[in-house]
């Protein structure tokens, strides 16, 4: 029953998106153009990018995330549609963990195209085994960016300080998760074990997964 | 009843820091390594431990106003929030000059100071939170909720110099099994604590009293629209 909701949440976010594909294209083009604006900050062509290339992709992922995840509960805005949502037979939990695969599907098809062109910009070589590990970070690292990031879009849907809220609060917050992902992901493009972050990023996922299911009714109905 | 614990407390805090400080500058010897600048410890380490206990104590108050709904919670763990903020921005002030000393930079990027200032941003915005929402049930409610997810980042960083090899410093105090510091060396610590803790408790009542303030002048101002 309660994965049914979900489902029905996830499928109705997911194409109502598909639709208009509003914040797909946003977040595209931004994570092109943060690549982009990376590059004047350094020499990209220099071997220490490899060093750091892990940090770039995830400030990409997490400020090109942020349009996706900021739009969660902001578009159920329009006609009431969030106090319909509330009001309905869903447990908030179910809409939650709903909203959360859908931007969880979203931003991973966002990481997908996006990494490619990392990849070609910064002159990265990659070798089959790699492939593995690096599914396994994006997906535990996108997950605990979606997680927060749409808890946060829950709470701050209502604030008439909305745009400047969110960002103050979610990046704070990703932090731990962020540097996990990106100390793993810096290692496994090195070719070198993933290390003690994939535990920590495992750790946050869980944690906060279950405090944001738990909390998040409060957040939405009090 | 309230100014006159206030005048007590204070009057007792001030007369303890004055002793301390005495004991620190007058009585207890450089140390050995560090020389002169190691003093900077009795006020960092009890500053920070009182900026920690106060996220932690804001974490159980807030789950507090959670279960009873009850609004005195919600500005109790909004004092002890603030004034915590205000011990924690000394603690990274202190350790940052200790810093300068010792390693030659202000800052160095390991897992205890960064995740301490996660904490400082964290909290910063929980404060901010408060002041962008009107309605003070909805207010309280989104508010504890973040202190709940900050409070786990406050464990990491009260856990970090244990987990990770830090730059700072490992424990040394002896109730974490530190008992890194000579004789007569920690007591003033303990001293300190006691008297900024006392101070804190002054700010902490002088903040609560402000929130009952606006609380009556909120109603006061609900009455007057719905006239």
């Amino acid at each position: 029953m309660f994965l049914r909701q979900v489902w029905t949440i996830a499928a109705k976010d997911l194409h109502s998106e598909l639709r208009t594909k509003d914040a797909w294209n946003a977040s595209i083009a931004f994570s092109v153009v943060i690549l982009l604006l990376f590059s004047f900050s350094f020499d990209p062509s220099s071997e220490q990018v490899r060093e750091f290339s892990g940090g770039l992709l995830w400030m990409t992922y997490a400020f090109a995330g942020a349009l996706v995840l900021n739009r969660s509960f902001a578009r159920e805005m329009q006609n009431d549609c969030l106090d319909a949502l509330i009001a309905s037979p869903v447990s908030s939990a179910a809409l939650f963990v709903g909203k959360s695969l859908a931007n969880f599907a979203l931003l991973f098809a966002v990481e997908l195209v996006s990494l490619p062109v990392f990849v070609l910009f910064y002159n990265l070589q990659w070798g089959a085994a790699q492939v593995g590990p690096m599914l396994l970070v994006l997906v535990m690292g996108t997950w605990a960016l979606t997680i927060i990031g749409t808890l946060f879009s829950a709470l701050t849907v209502n604030l008439r300080l909305r745009e400047l809220m969110l960002p103050t609060l979610v990046y704070p917050m990703m932090i731990p998760a962020l540097i996990a992902a990106i100390t793993v992901t810096t290692n496994v493009l090195a070719g070198s074990p993933p290390g003690l972050g994939i535990r920590l990023l495992a750790a946050f996922d869980i944690i906060f997964t279950l405090l944001a299911v738990v909390f998040v009714d409060t957040v939405l109905v009090g | 009843m309230r100014e006159k614990i206030i005048v007590g407390l204070a009057l007792f805090a001030g007369a303890l820091l004055a002793w301390n400080m005495n004991t620190i500058f007058t009585a207890l010897p450089d140390e050995l390594n560090q020389g002169a600048i190691y003093r900077i410890i009795y006020f960092h380490v009890p500053a920070n431990i009182l900026g920690m206990l106060g996220f932690g104590l804001g974490m159980f108050l807030s789950i507090g106003y959670l279960v009873t709904k009850d609004l005195r919670y919600d500005a109790l763990a909004a004092s002890v929030t603030e004034v915590a903020l205000v011990f924690a921005s000394i603690g990274l002030a202190t350790g940052s000059i200790w810093a300068r000393i010792i390693w030659g930079v202000w800052w160095a990027w390991d897992v205890r100071l960064t995740s301490w200032l996660v904490c400082w941003l964290i909290f910063g915005g929980y404060l901010m939170l408060r002041r962008a929402v009107d309605e003070p049930n909805q207010r309280a409610r989104f508010a504890a909720v973040v202190s709940v997810l900050g409070s786990v980042n406050a464990y990491i960083s009260y856990k970090s110099i244990e987990w990770w090899n830090t730059q700072h410093p490992q424990p040394v105090l002896s109730i974490r099994n530190g008992g890194g510091m000579a004789q007569g060396m920690e007591a003033p610590i303990w001293w300190n604590l006691l008297a900024l803790a006392c101070f804190s408790t002054i700010l902490v009542m002088v903040r609560m009293r402000q929130e009952s303030f606006a609380r009556e002048i909120d109603t006061l101002r609900r009455m007057a629209h719905a006239q």
